[in-house]
């Protein structure tokens, strides 16, 4: 089976962050926002399971497993406080929450 | 007796003490008796001591009470001297002192603040013993600082005219000018011969400095820094005239007959270091003679009876200086004793009139109060007969011997003799000017006020019927120093053993003639010229004519103002002071700590500025500072 | 143990005061002052027991304890007691039971947790008063501050908040100076013994470079300079006084001024006794401008406390000087200005303190004429103001007098400037009492700005005199500064071993 070069994998896993990562600057949505968090997430997973097959060393597969659960916990305490905020604000808008500027 | 020498000052301070811890609730009458018994204690003992020191024929007596501290070798005691110059003192102060604290009895009967009054004098005279009989300088210093802290509260003694307070403040602190002066003196003194003892002093001095050495003319100028604050000449000389503003007893006992002559005891105390530099000798001369010129140019111009006689004490003060100049110690102590008496005796006098006159101070609301005021008239004629120097009053004998001395002076004999001739005709015109003007003539009481003295003790003026007030009390001091001033002159005061000569002046029969000629020219000038009689027409309209001219009226103006010394003090030291306070109420340095936290605040604030609450923000600078710090890992 | 016993007394009576505030409001007070008389009996013990059989020279220590703390740092607790420190604590204790009596009827809010304040900050000062470990003063110095912060933030006046940050970042930043400093000396021990030592007497052993030496020194002088404190370094005092409360201002005033010129003693000088000596000309020169820039602000203030707290840093101006004039004149001169000065201005915080309870403001220009009023106080008032413009007979002119005597001998021109200070004092305080007391009577109105506070009482028509308690304090602290001016070898004497032991141990060095 011929392998893909890893190259390609971590550009797409870049490409992917990346992505996210402009989700997450531009998006006002909060879901959005968390949403874009994921796809980052799971760009970094992308790029430890190649780095892992590269190597050929469990590592990496194990280090993606651990990303997974961390980001299941990450939405469920994400969407709580999404609710939360909702029903304080009644909106999903992130600005409104710019209470903190000094 | 000599061992009780230290209860001289005692008696009086424990009679301050008494009077203060009851906190004025004693009668009257016990404060009185406290007050004054005192005094009179310490009178009879220095009498008992004078006359066993005396007999004795000791050269000094010293009396160790207790080690007032030791640090180093600088061990200075309570300790008490006693050799002829301090029995003199001695003598007048409690003599003198008794006899006014007498009269206060009389003078202050009515007034709210008795016991705290005699408290305060009470201190005085001990403060004064105290400094009489110091055998060091820090002990002297005690005193002589004592005696200007309560020469500060009884010129403020009224102290509800804030006109007194200024008084009283200015007295302190132009006092106080000199005092640092003298301190510092003192340091010098102890640096270079490592005592304070004045004994020692006068030993160590000649040995251990060639005549004229820089360090003996620096601490004797210093010295003289000193005597020249305490003792109102010139250039510290203006405080003395507002000094008047205090209760009249005060006037004579604190501004006459004692305090005031303390630079004058400084100095001959301390005579070997000034004798060690001519150069400071000749200016306390000059000092001396030219206080004495222009005081006696004041005096002529001003129209308060205090102000007139406080005038006049600068101008014999200046006397004392003249000789202490010349090198006539006993002359200069002879004159302060018979000063004493006969300025004692004026000041009594005039507050007698102010008392009977319902505190009235202008000599020219008074007029005609020969047959009103009968006491106190006789006492100002022989007062101002002793002042003027007229023959055969006490004030003759002395000022003979100080103008003596001072023509046989080397290098400005001369000079200064004719200076202190010319200050005596001037002294014999204002004094009798003073008499002429309130006692004969018409009566002005009734007048409406034409000028107000500024420093009229009470403002309030009850215009009622003249009637001379005298009690036994009163009456009785004013008797016997009108006896002392007629014949003090006579008495020999025991000081040449203290200043190692027996001072003698010979003069031809025409200097002596020419001296006491010019008072009795003065005063005959005065009676023209102030008593309205009729020979003196021309006179009278000459010095009318000149007052009402711009440049006499400007040149009167001018001596009124005590020379514009005033002025040019307010002007070059009080006004900047002021003006530099104000300026700087709020501590510039405050100020520099201030911008600091100014600076803090804006560079919070810069900060502050990135913080805007929006998430996206906050992920930008985060993957900004990563990719900066990834680049800076990279290419660096 | 006698001074272990003295501080864990203050530490535990303030600890008892707060807690003894759950059962009777007036409880605390009580506590306080019981405390405060056992320290004084704890103390006068001191005094009575080793003096002065065992204060000969050379071995002036009367009390000299160690034990282990944190020994692998060459920490111990170790204490001294000598006759610098026993005057020190003889100050201390009398001015603490003042500082007692001044907020007997003052502190009314949460006096619990005032008087634990209170105690601290004491035993805070007996440590650094009795401290020969470095690091263990240090610990103390830091002791002292934090209720000091404490209470001027919670019981001052109007500006208190402004008043207690500038007074802890002013004191915070100088400590953390002189805690570098005090590192430095102890790692030079390291590089030089092969091991830490904060032991004072090891300490002296260490030798720096030149400049090493005056960087460190440097460290040591701001720290307490600004204690003192020194021209530069004075501006936290002016405001930390105007708005703490009487017994504040007190123990400010009168004792925790005191630690910054112990300090210079103590440390400053006779660890680095080279680089003090090069730095003796600037310290004096300091000393100076304080003199003369403090007590020319004194005159320009409206508000009572602000003018005695620029006299303050005037007076101690002349602590400064007598300690760099390093001579016995210019130390015993310190030392007695030190003593003289903490009864003088804590006698005159209690008395602006008084007009401010009577009256409910500071500022001068709204009183006017008391002595008629109140003749007691006005008197008590004219006494210490003539103390404190150093009238001779009384404490301060001994002090004064003797620290420019001292300062004449190592530098003409610094004791001939500062002697014009004795002008400007009698310029400043014979303003207040005219201000004050003289003049016609007038008092304030009853709606002021400066220093507003809910009435109390309604003294506005009838100002009340002293009271009996009152007048007790002030005449104890009288009766203190004319012992001290009449017979002031009693306090000298004391010192005296310590003083000749410092002098001895590097005179050479030193002008």
């Amino acid at each position: 089976m011929p392998s893909i070069p890893y190259e390609h994998g971590l550009i797409l896993a870049a490409i992917l962050f990346v992505c996210g990562l402009i989700g997450v600057l531009t998006r006002r949505n909060i879901v959005f926002i968390l949403m874009s968090l994921e796809i980052m997430l799971n760009a970094c997973g992308l790029a430890f399971v190649v780095g892992s097959a590269r190597w050929g060393h469990a590592d990496g597969q194990i280090m993606f497993l651990m990303i997974l659960t961390l980001a299941a916990a990450e939405v469920a305490v994400g969407l709580g406080l999404i609710i939360q905020m909702y029903r304080r604000f009644h909106t999903v808008d992130i600005s409104v929450l710019s209470e903190m500027k000094g | 007796m000599l061992e009780w020498i230290g209860l001289l000052p005692a008696f009086p301070l424990a009679g301050f003490l008494a009077l203060v811890l009851t906190r004025g609730n004693l009668p009257r009458r016990i404060a009185g008796v406290i007050g004054v018994g005192s005094i009179g204690l310490s009178f009879l003992l220095a009498i008992l001591i004078s006359i066993e020191f005396l007999g004795s024929g000791l050269e000094s007596h010293t009396q160790l009470l207790w080690t007032w501290m030791s640090v180093g070798s600088f061990t200075p005691g309570f300790s008490f001297y006693l050799d002829g110059l301090t029995v003199v003192m001695l003598l007048i102060i409690s003599g003198i002192g008794f006899l006014i604290h007498l009269y206060s009895t009389g003078f202050m009967a009515d007034d709210p603040g008795f016991a705290r009054f005699f408290s305060y004098m009470n201190l005085f005279v001990a403060s004064m013993l105290v400094l009489v009989l110091a055998d060091n300088l820090v002990l002297l210093y005690l005193g002589w600082e004592g005696v200007g802290l309560c020469s500060y509260l009884l010129i403020g003694f009224w102290y509800d005219n804030p006109a007194n307070g200024y008084a009283a403040r200015k007295a302190f602190v132009v006092t106080r000018v000199g005092d640092t002066s003298m301190a510092i003196g003192l340091f010098l003194l102890f640096q270079q011969l490592g005592t304070l003892n004045i004994q020692e002093i006068m030993t160590l001095a000649p040995q251990q400095w060639s005549e004229g050495s820089g360090v003996v003319v620096a601490a004797s100028a210093l010295l003289l820094g000193g005597a020249v604050g305490k003792s109102a000449q010139l250039p510290l000389q203006t405080w003395l005239p507002d000094a008047m503003a205090g209760p009249t007893p005060i006037s004579a006992l604190i501004h006459a007959a004692t305090m005031v002559t303390a630079g004058v005891y400084l100095i001959a105390r301390t005579h070997v270091l000034f004798e060690l530099a001519p150069s400071v000798q000749l200016l306390v001369a000059f000092v001396g003679l030219a206080t004495l010129l222009m005081a006696g140019f004041t005096a002529l111009t001003q129209r308060d009876i205090k102000r007139i006689l406080a005038y006049s004490t600068v101008s014999q003060i200046g006397y004392m200086f003249l000789a202490l100049g010349v090198g006539a110690w006993s002359a200069a102590i002879f004159h302060l004793m018979t000063h004493a008496f006969f300025k004692a005796l004026l000041f009594l006098a005039s507050g007698t009139v102010i008392l009977s006159l319902h505190h009235e101070h202008d000599i020219f609301r008074m007029g005609g109060m020969r047959k009103k005021l009968p006491v106190a008239f006789w006492s100002f004629v022989i007062g101002s007969a002793a002042l003027t120097a007229l023959p055969f009053t006490s004030g003759f004998y002395s000022k003979d011997a100080i103008l003596l001395a001072a023509l046989e002076q080397p290098q400005y004999g001369t000079l200064l003799w004719l200076g202190g001739v010319l200050g005596a005709f001037l002294t014999a015109i204002y004094s009798f000017r003073l008499v002429f003007v309130a006692f004969f003539g018409e009566d002005h009481t009734q007048d409406a006020p034409a000028h107000h003295s500024h420093d009229h003790a009470h403002d309030d003026h009850h215009h009622g019927p003249v009637r001379e007030i005298t009690g036994f009390v009163m009456a009785a001091p004013l008797v016997i120093l009108a006896v002392l001033s007629l014949v003090g002159g006579f008495i020999h005061v025991p000081v040449d053993s203290v200043f190692g000569v027996h001072e003698e002046h010979h003069a031809s029969t025409l200097v002596h003639g020419f001296m006491i000629a010019v008072p009795i020219v003065g005063v005959l000038i005065s009676y023209l010229l102030y008593s309205g009689a009729p020979q003196g027409r021309g006179l009278q309209q000459w010095l009318k004519s000149v007052r009402e001219s711009a440049g006499g009226g400007a040149l009167m103006r001018f001596f009124f103002s005590g020379w514009g010394m005033d002025k040019l003090y307010d002007f070059l030291f009080v006004r900047p002071f002021i003006a530099l306070a104000q300026l700087n109420r709020r501590d510039l340095v405050d100020q520099f700590y201030g911008l600091l936290v100014e600076l803090a605040r804006i560079g919070n604030r810069a900060i502050v500025l990135t913080q805007t609450g929006y998430l996206r923000w906050y992920a930008i600078s985060l993957i900004g500072g990563l990719v900066l710090v990834i680049g800076i890992g990279v290419w660096a | 143990m006698i001074v272990v016993w003295l501080i864990l007394i203050l530490f535990v009576g303030g600890a008892l005061a707060w807690a003894s505030e759950a059962l009777d409001s007036r409880l605390p007070r009580l506590t306080a002052l019981i405390a405060m008389v056992f320290s004084l009996i704890f103390v006068v013990m001191l005094c009575l027991d080793n003096f002065p059989d065992q204060l000969s020279p050379g071995g002036q220590w009367l009390v000299l304890e160690k034990w282990s703390w944190i020994a692998r740092f060459g920490i111990f607790l170790q204490v001294g007691v000598d006759g610098l420190s026993l005057l020190m604590l003889v100050l201390t204790v009398f001015l603490g039971l003042m500082a007692i009596g001044a907020a007997w009827h003052e502190i009314t809010e949460r006096p619990g947790f005032f008087y634990f304040n209170l105690l601290w900050t004491l035993a805070g000062v007996v440590g650094v008063f009795t401290a020969l470990d470095l690091f263990l003063f240090f610990f103390f110095w830091e002791v002292m501050l934090i209720p000091m912060y404490l209470i001027i933030a919670i019981w001052g006046h109007e500006n208190r908040a402004y008043a207690a940050m500038k007074f802890f970042v002013f004191t915070q930043v100088s400590g953390l100076i002189l805690l570098i400093a005090i590192m430095c000396l102890a790692y030079f021990h390291f590089v030089q013994f092969g091991r830490f030592s904060f032991d004072y007497f090891e300490l002296q052993n260490v030798v720096l470079e030149g400049r090493f030496q005056m960087l460190v020194m440097l460290g040591f002088f701001i720290g307490f300079a600004t204690k003192l404190p020194a021209f530069p370094l004075h501006s936290w005092l002016p405001d930390a006084h105007s708005q703490a409360p009487t017994a504040g201002s007190v123990l400010l005033a009168g004792v925790l001024l005191k630690t910054g010129a112990y300090g210079l003693i103590r440390f400053a000088v006779p660890l680095f006794p080279e680089a003090a000596a090069d730095f003796a000309p600037v310290a004096m020169t300091i000393a100076v401008i304080g003199i003369l820039y403090c007590a020319k602000l004194a005159f320009a203030q409206t508000d009572i406390k602000r003018l005695i707290a620029y006299t303050s840093v005037s007076h101690m101006g002349f602590v400064l000087l007598g300690v760099y004039a390093w001579n016995i004149y210019g130390l015993q001169g310190a030392l007695m200005t030190m003593l003289a000065h903490g009864l003088t201005s804590s006698a005159l915080f209690m008395l602006a303190g008084g007009l401010q309870h009577r009256f409910h403001t500071r500022d001068m220009g709204k009183m006017s004429g008391l002595w008629a009023q109140l003749p007691m106080m006005s008197a008590m008032a004219l006494f210490f103001s003539i103390a404190a413009l150093g009238m001779p007979g009384l404490g301060n002119f001994i002090g004064e007098f003797l620290s420019l005597l001292g300062a004449f001998q190592a530098n003409h021109a610094a004791a001939i400037v500062a002697a014009l200070g004795l002008i400007f004092a009698s310029v400043y305080s014979l303003w207040v009492i005219q201000r004050v007391f003289h003049g016609p009577y007038h008092t304030p109105n009853h709606s002021t700005d400066c220093g507003s506070e809910p009435a109390r009482d309604d003294p506005h028509n009838h100002p009340t005199d002293l009271s009996r308690a009152e007048l007790l304090c002030y005449s104890a602290m009288a009766l203190g500064l004319v012992w001290m001016g009449m017979y002031p070898q009693t306090f000298l004497a004391m010192a005296e071993p310590t003083m000749s032991y410092l002098l001895a141990s590097l005179g050479e060095v030193l002008p």
